[in-house]
């Protein structure tokens, strides 16, 4: 009997063990933690600065006072225009390449050409982008600076990467389903019609969401194609910039009043900063939703 | 393909030889599979099976890298003149693969599936759909059993239903040829045995191929059998003289179990 009992009892080599265990585990719950403590922090510090002017009328009301007091209408509404419409571009022009290299393309010179071009592109710094699209189509193509040619420059900065998830999402639907497909004769397009696009929707569309982010926080790419410093829009009006109007941008509108306004209300640019950060926060947690929705829906 | 076959057999090969970039898969396969019999084609894994069945609806191609040379006919008619239709070819030459590979959509557009690719939009009557579900569910067995749920997903069903989905799929485009990839080898023992009992039910109406690395099924299912042997067919009888009188040295070496 004692004989059984002593063959469970911790030798000091498994207690020491143990011991170095739980430190182990320990470390580890910290190292997490630290990635989620910066980001309530920025949260909390910024939300905290900015609390006296936070309102409704903050967001509905233009730059005023050499744009020392009022709101931020006019770059809210031109970073929705810009993010729009580079996304509006951006996506078909995306999802049908990497549809084509996915579904359509064999593994040859081109479609290695095509993805190292992809990649490098993902690679590009966001200024380069600018003098790019600066380049292309304000001076070239004769766009001028514009709504329009700041977007297309946008577009062509997220264009990389929605190829690349789209080519992820596309590549994570199973073989076996477009040879069930080719099996009963359905040509390619039709697999990708009816099988593969309805099964890849969700990371394709997760993959857009998150450029909306990216193409509302750059300041770069429409600082010399389209953004400008200031300009005066009617209030409460939906439409009230062109395609081919210069517009005003929160990104572009943050750096102007932190670094080149004098005596600017403290509260001010972390007004902006709250806005930018949860229009940030905002979209990925949709892209998190649309995801987890779409995915409850298709199981295999 | 609507042409009579002149021929007793519904696939022949002619010095079939395939490449998957420079290794040789299929060395002068030639082989005549007969007209709405089963056929078993059993060999060490590795040896070309799956290479050579997928030869016959031409899906190898899907992959960029293969060459074929020799000659296929299916139904008496050369497969690879350029006149050939792929979709036609594979409407008439059904697969079913190793693992059941039911589409992520309801039951009842598995099967109707072939048909919506193959009419153009809005020509097809609900009860027409209807009928051809009903029909190949019937078929397959799965009716009574599934009538009352049709518009589940098909992946919800158990691995041996799923197999039977997969083959009740192929038949409203009524298919010559049923090819058969290891069908059971996902199954348990009694399923497989169930999956068995659906090929000698339609044994006569279709010609079959099956691929199988089970000896005792291929006893069990079919009439005549081949044995493949690194890409090439080593041996091709009747399955009851394949199997207890082989000609060749290397057949009996495999059915007693010394290799593979
Ligand atoms: N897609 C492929 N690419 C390259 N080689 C392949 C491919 N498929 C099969 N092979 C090779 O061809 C040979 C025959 O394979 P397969 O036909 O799958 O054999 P089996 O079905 O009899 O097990 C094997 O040596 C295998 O490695
Ligand atoms: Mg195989």
């Amino acid at each position: 009997m004692n004989d059984h009992h002593a063959v469970f009892q911790a030798t000091p080599l498994t207690r020491r063990k143990q011991c170095s265990e739980v430190i182990a585990m320990v470390v580890f719950l910290l190292m997490t933690s630290l990635i989620v403590l910066p980001l309530l922090l920025i949260v909390g510090y910024l939300v905290y600065q900015a609390w006296p002017i936070l309102s409704l009328d903050f967001l509905l009301t233009s730059p005023k006072h050499g744009m020392r007091a009022g709101g931020i209408w006019s770059p809210l509404l031109g970073t929705v225009y810009l993010v729009v419409l580079s996304l509006v571009i951006a996506t078909p022009i995306g999802v049908l390449a990497a549809v084509f290299l996915n579904e359509y393309a064999r593994d040859n010179w081109f479609t290695r050409i095509v993805n190292l071009a992809v990649i490098n592109l993902a690679g590009v710094p966001s200024i380069v982008h600018a003098l790019f699209g600066l380049g292309a189509f304000v001076l070239f193509a004769g766009l001028g600076k514009s709504i329009l040619a700041a977007s297309l420059t946008l577009a062509i900065m997220t264009l990389p990467v929605i190829i690349a998830s789209t080519n992820e999402a596309l590549a994570a639907v199973p073989m076996a389903f477009r040879e069930a497909c080719w099996n009963v004769g359905a040509t390619r397009w039709q697999t990708i019609r009816h099988i593969v696009l309805p099964n890849s929707m969700s990371g394709i569309l997760t993959g857009v969401i998150l450029q909306v982010s990216r193409a509302a926080g750059e300041t770069a790419p429409i600082m010399f194609t389209g953004a400008v410093f200031f300009k005066a829009i009617r209030e409460g009006h939906l439409f009230a910039y062109g395609l081919f109007d210069q517009c005003m941008a929160l990104s572009m509108h943050l750096f102007t009043i932190s670094t080149q306004v004098p005596d600017v209300p403290k509260a001010l640019p972390y007004g902006i900063a709250v806005v930018l950060l949860s229009t940030v926060l905002a979209v990925n947690a949709l892209a998190i939703i649309v995801r987890v929705y779409l995915r409850s829906r298709k199981k295999w | 393909m609507s042409t009579v076959a002149p021929s007793i057999f519904s696939i022949e090969t002619k010095d079939l030889n395939l490449w998957y970039g420079s290794f040789q898969a299929l060395k002068n396969v030639s082989v005549n599979i007969r007209h709405g019999q089963i056929s078993a084609l059993i060999g060490p894994s590795g040896c070309g099976k799956t290479t050579l069945l997928r030869c016959f609806n031409r899906i190898n191609e899907s992959y960029g890298y293969v060459t074929t040379k020799g000659e296929i006919k299916i139904l008496g008619q050369n497969i690879y003149t350029p006149d050939t239709s792929l979709i036609e070819l594979r409407k008439a030459v059904g697969m079913v693969f190793q693992r059941p590979n039911p589409l992520p959509i309801s039951i009842y557009e598995n099967v109707v599936f072939g048909l919506r690719i193959h009419s153009s939009y809005g020509t097809l009557k609900k009860s027409k759909l209807d009928d051809a579900v009903e029909k190949a569910l019937r078929e397959v067995s799965l009716w009574d059993g599934l009538k009352d749920r049709l518009h589940t997903r098909a992946t919800t069903l158990q691995l041996e239903q799923q197999q039977k989905l997969c083959i009740a799929r192929l038949l409203p485009l009524k298919p010559e040829i049923i090819l058969m990839d290891e069908p059971c080898s996902a199954l348990d023992t009694e399923a497989t045995l169930g999956i068995e009992e659906l090929m000698l039910s339609l044994a006569g109406r279709y010609t079959m191929l099956i691929v199988t690395h089970n000896m005792a099924q291929a006893r069990r299912v079919s009439q005549e059998c081949a044995f493949m042997l690194l890409g090439e067919v080593v041996e091709h009888a009747r399955t009851e003289d394949l199997f207890l009188t082989p000609r060749e040295p290397r057949t009996a070496d495999y059915i007693e179990g010394r290799y593979g």
